[in-house]
C-alpha cells in the first residue's frame, strides 16, 4: 500500500438499488474504493458491472441504497445528490465501455472537451494541442492530437479515451473494459499508467473478461453475479479458476472444443490471390478449406480488417483488375456485400457500434437485418422472426431482463452475442469473424467456442481475426500473419505457437517476401 | 408502455382536438359539403407526404416537390393539348398522360436519388437545385403565364377531381390507396426495413448487406411517383399550371411528416401519423377560413406553430425515455 496522499479519496455504497422501469437490476449491492488500489470488478456479461460504475461516476442515478465519500483519512460523509458534474467536480472520472467521444472534433479537443484550456478570451488551442501530444506520449501512442475522432479506428479511440482521462486529474478512475479493443502491448503501458496512478493514490476500478489482466493489476476483486454481490477479496487470494468460479456459479468446463481435423484433399472453398489493398505495396493471397478454421493474426493496423472487407466488396481494392477472389473455384468480384451474403458468405465486423448494430433499435429488428431475404416472400413474416428471434436468444444466451430494450441497452456483451447471432442467421457457409468475442464473459467464451466447433465439424468454413493470440491458438487449424497490410507468412501445427506469430507479427520472420522492410511504406488501416 | 403510446397517440389527439375546435366555430364545418372539401384538399399534400416519409425516414431530404408538381402538371398539360389533334378519344389522351406523368415524376426523383447517391452530395443542396430547377422550366414552358387545358379534356378530366365514390371524392380513394400501399411498404416490407435501418445509420446498413444507394434512390423515386399521383389528382381541379403551381409544398409535405411523428433525421417513420399531419395542416386552413376571430392570413403562422409544438413534444416526450 502507498503511503498516505492527500489526493486520496474513498468512496464507497451501501445496499445499492438500482431499477431500469420495473426491472431491477442491482439488487444491494456493497462496495468501497480506496484511493492507491485497483478494484476489479468482475461478473458475466449483463450482471451489472457497467450499470454499477455508471452509477458511481454520476451518469446513471441509483434507484435505493446509499453513496459515501470521503478523504481516506477523516470521515466520509452521504451524499445525497450526484450527478455527472458533481462526480467529476469530485475528482470521479469514468471512461465508458462505450466511447464517449464527440466524432466530429478532433483527438485534442476531445481530450479537453468540458475541460478546454482558456487563453484571456478565447480557448487556448496551441496549448491543448501540446498538452494532448504530451497525454498521447506517455501511451506511447502515435495518434495525431488533430485527426478528427471519427476517422480513428476502434483502438485509438480507446487511447484518446485514456488520454481524456488524464487530462481531467482523477482521484476516482474507472475504467469500464478499457482494454476489450486494445492489443496486448497497448494494454500493457495502459498498467503501467495505472500504477503510476495508484502510486499517487488514485482509486482505480477496472473492469476485464480477461481473467490475466486482473490478475496482474488487481489489489481488491469484487465479483458480481446477476446483480447481485458475490462478495469482495483481496486479489492474492484468488486463482483465475476461482474468479471464474465465483463470476459464473459453476465449475468451467474446458474452455475451446477438440476440433476435426481438416482432411488434406478437403475442398478449397475460398481462394484470394494477389489481391492488392489500398496505399499498400505487397499484394496478398491466401486460401481457406471446407471445414477449416483459418485464423488471422497481427498487430492492430495491420491490414487484417483491410483484406478481409476488400475481398467482400466493402472497400475497392488498389488496382481493379489485379487479384483474383475465387469462390469452390468460380471467380467472383463482389461489389456489396450483398453479393458476397447471397453466395453464403457473412462478415462479422469489429466495430460494434459504429458498424455492427443499429443502438436505437429493438433487438429482433437487428437481429434480422442481415437474414431478411430468409423470413420474407413479398411481406415479413414477422411470426417466423419471432421464433427465429426466439432460438438465437437461446442458442446465443443473449440475456436481458426485457425483450422490448434497445440495442444500446443491452450489456456490451450481450450486444456482441446479438450481432454474432445476427450474422449466422444468414446461414452463411463460409464465415469471417472480426473479434468475435470482444467483451464477451469467460463462460460465453467458451460456448461461444463450442458453437463455433459445431459449426466446423458440419462442414462450415471460418476465418477468424482476433487480436486475443489465445483464441487464435486455441481454435486455429492454420494461422496467417499479418504484417504492414501484407501476408507474412501462413503458419500450421508446431509453428503454431505465441512467440513464432509475434515474430511473423511485428515483421522479424517472413515467409512470403523475406528480406525484411527498413521503414514500411504501407500505411494499412486495421 | 404509456410513453410510447402518447408518442404514437399525440398526432391522434391533437387531430380530435382542432377538429373540436372546428365544430364549435362554425356549424358549417360539419356538414358533409366541407368536410368531403377537407378530404379532398388534404389528399394532394397527404399523397406527397407519404413519399416524403420514405425519403425522410431513409435519412434524406426533398425540397423539390412543389416544383415537380408543377413541372409535371405542364408536361402532362402540354402533351394532352398536343395529342388532342392525333387521337380522338378524351380517355385515352388522359390515359397516356397519367402514364407520362408517372413516368416524369420517377424520372425526376431517379434524378434526385442518384445525385445524392453517386454524386456524393448532400440531399438538401440536391433538391435545392432541382427545386430551381424545375420552378424555373415550368416558367419558361408557360413564357412566365398560364398554361391552360384543352376545354374539351378538361370536362372529361375533371371527373378525376370532381367525382364521388360511395360518398367520398375520387381523391379521396387515392390517397386512402397511397396511404395503404405506403403503410404496408414501409412497415411490412424489407424495403421499409431497409429504410428505417439506412437512416438509422449508413455504416450499419453497410454491413448489413443492405444496398444503401439503391434503397435511398428507391425513396426519392418514390417520392417522384407520388408527387405525379398527386398531380394528376390536382391537374383536373384547376385546369392549368403556372409558375404559382404547388408553391410551397415541399414544406407543408415536410411540416405533415414532422408533425405526424417521423424524425426528421431518419431512422424513425410513421405513414400514419404522416396522413394524420395532412389532415391536421388542412384543417387549420379551413377553420381559420370559417371564422372571423383569427384571419385567414394568419393560416401559415398557425401552421407554423403547430410544427414547432409539435416536434417540442416529441423530444419532450423522448427525453423521458
Ligand atoms: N438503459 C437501460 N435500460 C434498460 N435496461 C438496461 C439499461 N442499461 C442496462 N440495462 C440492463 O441492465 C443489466 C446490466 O447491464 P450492464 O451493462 O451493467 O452489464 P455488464 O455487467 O456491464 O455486462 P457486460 O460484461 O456485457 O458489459 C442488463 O440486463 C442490461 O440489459
Ligand atoms: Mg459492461
Amino acid at each position: 500500500m502507498p503511503e498516505e496522499n492527500k489526493k486520496s479519496l474513498t468512496l464507497s455504497v451501501k445496499k445499492l438499488r438500482k431499477s431500469f422501469g420495473p426491472v431491477e437490476v442491482l439488487h444491494g449491492i456493497d462496495l468501497t474504493l480506496r484511493g492507491g488500489e485497483v478494484h476489479a470488478i468482475l461478473g458475466e456479461n449483463g450482471a451489472g458491472k457497467s450499470t454499477l460504475v455508471k452509477i458511481l461516476s454520476g451518469f446513471e442515478q441509483l434507484s435505493d441504497g446509499e453513496l459515501h465519500i470521503g478523504e481516506s483519512s477523516g470521515n466520509s460523509q452521504r451524499i445525497d445528490v450526484w450527478n455527472n458534474s458533481i462526480a467529476e467536480q469530485a475528482g470521479v472520472v469514468l471512461i465508458h465501455q462505450e466511447f464517449n467521444l464527440a466524432e466530429q472534433l478532433n483527438v485534442a479537443e476531445n481530450i479537453f472537451l468540458g475541460n478546454e484550456i482558456k487563453g484571456r478570451v478565447f480557448l487556448d488551442k496551441k496549448a491543448m494541442r501540446a498538452k494532448a501530444q504530451e497525454y498521447l506520449d506517455i501511451l506511447r501512442s502515435d495518434i495525431d492530437p488533430d485527426s478528427p475522432v471519427e476517422r480513428l479506428p476502434v483502438s485509438a479511440k480507446q487511447m484518446v479515451e485514456i488520454a481524456k482521462a488524464q487530462a481531467k486529474n482523477a482521484r476516482v478512475l474507472v475504467l469500464d473494459e478499457p482494454t476489450a479493443v486494445l492489443t496486448q502491448q497497448e494494454s500493457q503501458v495502459l498498467f503501467e499508467l495505472i500504477d503510476r496512478f495508484r502510486q499517487e493514490g488514485v482509486a482505480i476500478v477496472f473492469i476485464s473478461h480477461k481473467l490475466d489482466e486482473i490478475e496482474q493489476i488487481a489489489d481488491v476483486i469484487t465479483v458480481l453475479r446477476d446483480g447481485e454481490l458475490v462478495g469482495s477479496y483481496p486479489a492474492a487470494e484468488l486463482s483465475k479458476d476461482d474468479m471464474a468460479r465465483l463470476m459464473v456459479g459453476r465449475e468451467l468446463s474446458s474452455l475451446f472444443p477438440e476440433m476435426p481435423k481438416v482432411p488434406a484433399a478437403a475442398e478449397i472453398v475460398l481462394r484470394v490471390s494477389d489481391l492488392l489493398l489500398q496505399g499498400n505495396s505487397a499484394p496478398s493471397s491466401f486460401e481457406l478449406r471446407s471445414g477449416e478454421i483459418l485464423g488471422f493474426s497481427g498487430l492492430i493496423g495491420s491490414g487484417r480488417t483491410a483484406l478481409m472487407e476488400t475481398v467482400l466488396g466493402l472497400r475497392r481494392p488498389a488496382k481493379e483488375n489485379l487479384g483474383r477472389v475465387e469462390l469452390r473455384g468460380e471467380r467472383v468480384d463482389f461489389k456489396q456485400l450483398s453479393a458476397a451474403r447471397n453466395k453464403g458468405v457473412a462478415y462479422l465486423t469489429k466495430d460494434r457500434k459504429g458498424s455492427g448494430l443499429l443502438l436505437e433499435k429493438g433487438l429482433t429488428f437487428n437481429f434480422s437485418l442481415f437474414s431478411l431475404h430468409k423470413i420474407s416472400k413479398l411481406l415479413i413474416d414477422t411470426k417466423l422472426e419471432e421464433i427465429a428471434f426466439e432460438k438465437a436468444v437461446e442458442t446465443f444466451d443473449i440475456r436481458m431482463k426485457d425483450k422490448s430494450i434497445v440495442a444500446g441497452n443491452l450489456s456490451g456483451g450481450n450486444q456482441q452475442k446479438l450481432l454474432l447471432a445476427k450474422i449466422l442467421e444468414a446461414e452463411p457457409s463460409i464465415i469471417i469473424i472480426d473479434e468475435p468475442t470482444r467483451g464477451i464473459d469467460i463462460g460465453t467464451k467458451s460456448q461461444i467456442y463450442h458453437f463455433i466447433g459445431q459449426l466446423v465439424a458440419s462442414g462450415h468454413s471460418l476465418i477468424l481475426i482476433s487480436s486475443d493470440i489465445t483464441e487464435v491458438i486455441g481454435l486455429s487449424h492454420r494461422v496467417a500473419v499479418m504484417y504492414h497490410g501484407e501476408i507474412s507468412g501462413v503458419l500450421e501445427g508446431e509453428e503454431i505457437e505465441e512467440v513464432e506469430i509475434m515474430r511473423y507479427a511485428t515483421g522479424l520472420k517472413n515467409k512470403v517476401s523475406p528480406q525484411i522492410k527498413q521503414n514500411g511504406t504501407s500505411n494499412a488501416k486495421a | 408502455m404509456p410513453k410510447l403510446d402518447l408518442k404514437t397517440a399525440g398526432p391522434f389527439i391533437a387531430l380530435i382536438v382542432i377538429f373540436i375546435i372546428g365544430v364549435f366555430v362554425n356549424e358549417a364545418f360539419l356538414s358533409s359539403g366541407n368536410l368531403s372539401n377537407i378530404l379532398a384538399r388534404s389528399s394532394f399534400i397527404g399523397i406527397v407526404a407519404i413519399g416524403a416519409t420514405f425519403v425522410i425516414t431513409a435519412g434524406g431530404i426533398d425540397l423539390s416537390v412543389g416544383s415537380m408538381a408543377a413541372f409535371i402538371s405542364g408536361c402532362m398539360i402540354l402533351l394532352m393539348n398536343a395529342l388532342m389533334d392525333s387521337i380522338d378519344s378524351m380517355v385515352v389522351i388522359i390515359f397516356l398522360a397519367i402514364i407520362a406523368s408517372l413516368g416524369i415524376g420517377a424520372v425526376a426523383g431517379l434524378i434526385n436519388g442518384l445525385l445524392t447517391t453517386k454524386a456524393k452530395i448532400e440531399a438538401f443542396i440536391v433538391t435545392l437545385g432541382t427545386m430551381g430547377i424545375y420552378r424555373s422550366l415550368i416558367t419558361y414552358i408557360a413564357d412566365g403565364g398560364t398554361l391552360s387545358l384543352n376545354f374539351t379534356i378538361g370536362d372529361v378530366y375533371s371527373e378525376v377531381y370532381y367525382g364521388v365514390f360511395l360518398g367520398l371524392p375520387y381523391p379521396v380513394w387515392v390517397f386512402l390507396g397511397v396511404a395503404i400501399i405506403g403503410y404496408v411498404l414501409l412497415n411490412m416490407t424489407v424495403f421499409g426495413r431497409h429504410c428505417f435501418a439506412v437512416g438509422s445509420n449508413e455504416s450499419v446498413a453497410r454491413y448489413s448487406a443492405i444496398n444503401v444507394d439503391r434503397v435511398k434512390t428507391m425513396t426519392y423515386m418514390l417520392q417522384g411517383i407520388c408527387v405525379s399521383i398527386a398531380t394528376i389528382i390536382y391537374v383536373p381541379r384547376l385546369g392549368s399550371a403556372s409558375g404559382q403551381t404547388g408553391i410551397l409544398w415541399e414544406l407543408e409535405a415536410i411540416a405533415a411528416v414532422i408533425i405526424g411523428g417521423t424524425v426528421l433525421k431518419g431512422g424513425y417513420g410513421r405513414i400514419g401519423g404522416t396522413v394524420i399531419g395532412a389532415l391536421i395542416l388542412t384543417l387549420i386552413g379551413n377553420i381559420l377560413n370559417l371564422t372571423d376571430a383569427v384571419s385567414n392570413y394568419l393560416n401559415g403562422a398557425v401552421q407554423g406553430i403547430i410544427v414547432i409544438v409539435a416536434v417540442y413534444l416529441q423530444r419532450g416526450a423522448w427525453r423521458r425515455d
